[in-house]
């Protein structure tokens, strides 16, 4: 299918919808009606047609606007991109990976001829027609990673593999559930995890470094991961946390339907080939609670996994608060009916809402 | 999340390769060369990767590791370099004796557990025979992005040193050859001692090698985090053992030249795997309960896991007694 870009904002005055299409395949991340930290990881090797999980990198109707948004983040503060010396090279594979999967799975939207190290990239939907060098920056308006990160979607770490563990030592870093590539950077798996509450004691993160670890070239890995967003925020960052964690105590009961909504996270593990490094996307997905609503499914499992999430998580993921008024909206669409296993909506089997 | 459930695979990704060249290096060493069968560029791969060749010697499947050693700026080829060993389980020998030119083998993704540190500001390697052959590819790969790199190289004779000529020529400064028959020895101190901070050091080469190598820089005041070693640990043979795998329910013995780890697939049993080798704690295994004892040779359980007889690398270790009960 053609996608309709659309032409929207992720600040001011929030103009960001999501289409019926977007809705239905929001990448609700409960597979069941409770939820907790896991090791809740998976090939990445497509997946059912048109979800997101189809492609390597997925393109949606937010992408240009998304692009537009990364860019005034990067202009009011560049640290947002930042890449240590030895990373460069990982910075040219994330190149490599993402104009090869995105000509391949997208060849209507993205080109790519190669010719020995002479390649040309064309980018239809931002207009962009480049030819460079292979490996030699200075044939590129930017570093490898930043020039191919402000044309895709998520954020981007890239992971080096050393001494036994990974250390964060570049990434792009624009749409962030509340935390700092500046303040990360150079830190290992367990340094800049520590903040996580109960995983650590769950012994999620030894098995999680371990399975990172064993991530090979060709069978990449994704997990998804959640919070929730007031307001349909990309950059929730702590460097801007005075501009957007006020917006919290603006909810009322009124509101709350259309400004409070579900971010999802889309995590995916690449072994990348040069560097041996390992780049681990980070793709944002935001959806308002009134369009999951419109899912019966979501509507019922979203009030339990709400209700009786652990003090500890609601904490950490900042909605310890807000939780009372999220209940008082989402028990209206919860009519107590058992729910199907599995994220997808399953519209054609799951009956409506029986209140 | 399960959104399209798949079945995890054991080991790598695989690639459909041809061999389009058998070219002898030394009396002992023989280079293979491959070339895929759909015509497509090879992936890209890292200085130090290996890769895993599935060698179909008539019912019996054999799976060995082996170093990348063509340059890895080039995609049109892989290469690796095998020693003929006569006394091992027979993979070295297969693969020189019915392994021809124009024969179509499977091999995995390439895999590194042994790569260069990119944060060193110089790296020195030591080899050790047919432990070159790791260092063929990372000295590519520093070329390619302007490395400073020296190359130790201890061989029994000139005319035994793998790639040594074509290494010396390209490199007269960089790479330094020591014959044991002319009685020459590696000066490790003198080398180890006064490097620039921000050196690393790896080594490749015969178990005795690599010690030798760890604890003399130890000795110097290296950081351990600075020496690396790949060792080339292949099965070895040994005395045959039974084995229960509880989850699959079946009894299987492990023959005198098998691995443990081939004997479960021989028995149609999947289990994880990578480096077949004992190093990358992929196919890392429970005990259910033995009675006997364990052969472990694996570099990847600590030394009180190993003592504790709770796990067990199934691709090299093997046990000797009465009862074993894996959890696979
Ligand atoms: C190399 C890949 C990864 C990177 C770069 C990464 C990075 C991060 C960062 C920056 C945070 C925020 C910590 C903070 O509060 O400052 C986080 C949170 C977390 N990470 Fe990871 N992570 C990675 C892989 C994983 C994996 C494989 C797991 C598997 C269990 C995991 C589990 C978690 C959990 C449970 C949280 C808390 C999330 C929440 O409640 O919202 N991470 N991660």
């Amino acid at each position: 299918m053609t996608i309709q870009f659309n032409d929207e904002t992720f600040r001011d005055d929030y103009s960001f919808r999501n289409s019926d299409w977007a809705i239905k395949r929001f990448p609700f991340p409960f597979h069941e009606d409770s939820y907790m930290y896991s090791m809740n990881a998976e090939q990445h090797r497509g997946g059912p047609a048109g979800s997101v999980f189809e492609k390597r990198f997925d393109v949606d109707e937010h992408y240009i606007s998304e692009m537009r948004d990364r860019a005034i983040v990067l202009d009011q503060d560049p640290l947002r991109c930042q890449s240590l010396p030895h990373m460069t090279l990982a910075g040219w594979d994330l190149l490599e990976l993402i104009m090869v999967s995105k000509s391949e799975d997208y060849p209507d939207l993205f080109e790519l001829y190669r010719d020995g190290a002479q390649w040309r990239w064309v980018n239809k939907p931002l207009g962009i027609d480049d030819t460079f060098t292979f490996m030699d920056e200075t044939t590129l308006p930017y570093g490898p990673l930043e020039y191919i990160t402000r044309q895709s979607q998520g954020d981007f770490a890239l992971l080096d593999q050393r001494e036994n563990n990974l250390w964060m030592d570049a990434g792009m870093i624009t749409t962030q559930a509340d935390w700092s590539l500046d303040f990360d950077i150079g830190m290992n798996f367990f340094e800049w995890h520590a903040p996580v509450p109960l995983a650590h004691e769950m012994g999620i993160f030894k098995r999680a470094l371990k399975f990172l670890m064993n991530i090979q070239q060709g069978a990449p890995g994704r997990r998804l991961n959640w919070t929730m967003t007031v307001n349909p925020l990309l950059d929730t960052s702590p460097e801007n946390y005075h501009k957007w964690g006020i917006q919290k105590t603006s909810l009322t009961p009124e509101n709350i339907g259309a400004k409070q909504h579900v971010r999802v996270e889309l995590q995916t593990f690449y072994r990348l080939p040069r560097s041996n490094a390992l780049a681990f996307p980070i793709r944002c997905y935001l959806c308002s609670f009134q369009d999951l609503m419109t899912v019966p499914k979501w509507g019922r499992r979203l009030h339990r996994v709400v209700r009786d999430l652990p003090v500890e998580l609601a904490t950490y993921k900042g909605f310890i608060d807000n939780r009372p008024m999220m209940l008082d909206y989402l028990s209206q669409f919860d009519d107590g009916l058992p729910t199907s296993f599995g994220v997808f909506p399953d519209l054609d089997s799951e009956p409506p809402l029986q209140k | 999340m399960s959104a399209a459930p798949q079945k995890t695979k054991s080991g790598s990704e695989t690639l459909n390769v041809v061999v389009s060249a058998k070219v002898p290096v030394t009396d002992l060493v023989t280079r293979f060369e491959f070339t895929r069968t759909d015509g497509a560029p090879f992936p890209p791969f890292s200085g130090g990767a290996h890769t895993v060749v599935t060698m179909q010697d008539g019912d019996r499947t054999r799976m060995n590791a082996y170093s990348l050693m063509s340059d890895p700026a080039d995609l049109g080829i892989y290469a690796i370099s095998v020693r003929r060993d006569d006394t091992g389980r027979g993979g070295s020998k297969f693969m020189h004796e019915h392994v021809a030119a124009g024969d179509e083998i499977t091999i995995t993704y390439p895999v590194n557990l042994f790569s260069l540190d990119l944060t060193a500001k110089k790296h020195i390697f030591f080899a050790g025979g047919i432990g070159i052959t790791p260092f063929m590819s990372m000295i590519g790969q520093l070329d390619q992005i302007g490395g400073n790199w020296e190359l130790h190289y201890s061989a029994r004779s000139a005319a035994l040193g793998a790639y040594a000529d074509v290494l010396r020529e390209k490199y007269p400064h960089k790479v330094h050859l020591y014959c044991d028959d002319a009685d020459q020895h590696i000066p490790l101190e003198a080398i180890l001692s006064g490097q620039p901070l921000g050196t690393h050091t790896y080594v490749c080469g015969p178990e005795g090698m690599i010690s030798w190598v760890h604890s003399t820089a130890a000795s110097l005041g290296w950081p351990e985090a600075h020496v690396h070693s790949e060792a080339f640990l292949a099965p070895e043979p040994g005395q045959p053992f039974e084995v229960r795998l509880c989850k699959s329910d079946k009894t299987i013995t492990v023959g005198e030249n098998e691995s443990l780890l081939e004997a479960i697939e021989r028995a149609g049993v999947d289990a994880p795997f990578l480096c077949r080798g004992g190093s990358c704690g992929m196919c890392e295994t429970d005990v259910v309960t033995a009675d006997g004892t364990f052969l472990h040779r694996d570099y990847w359980l600590e030394q009180e896991e190993q003592a504790a007889g709770k796990k067990i690398m199934p691709c090299v270790s093997r046990f000797l007694g009465g009862v074993l009960e894996l959890d696979r």
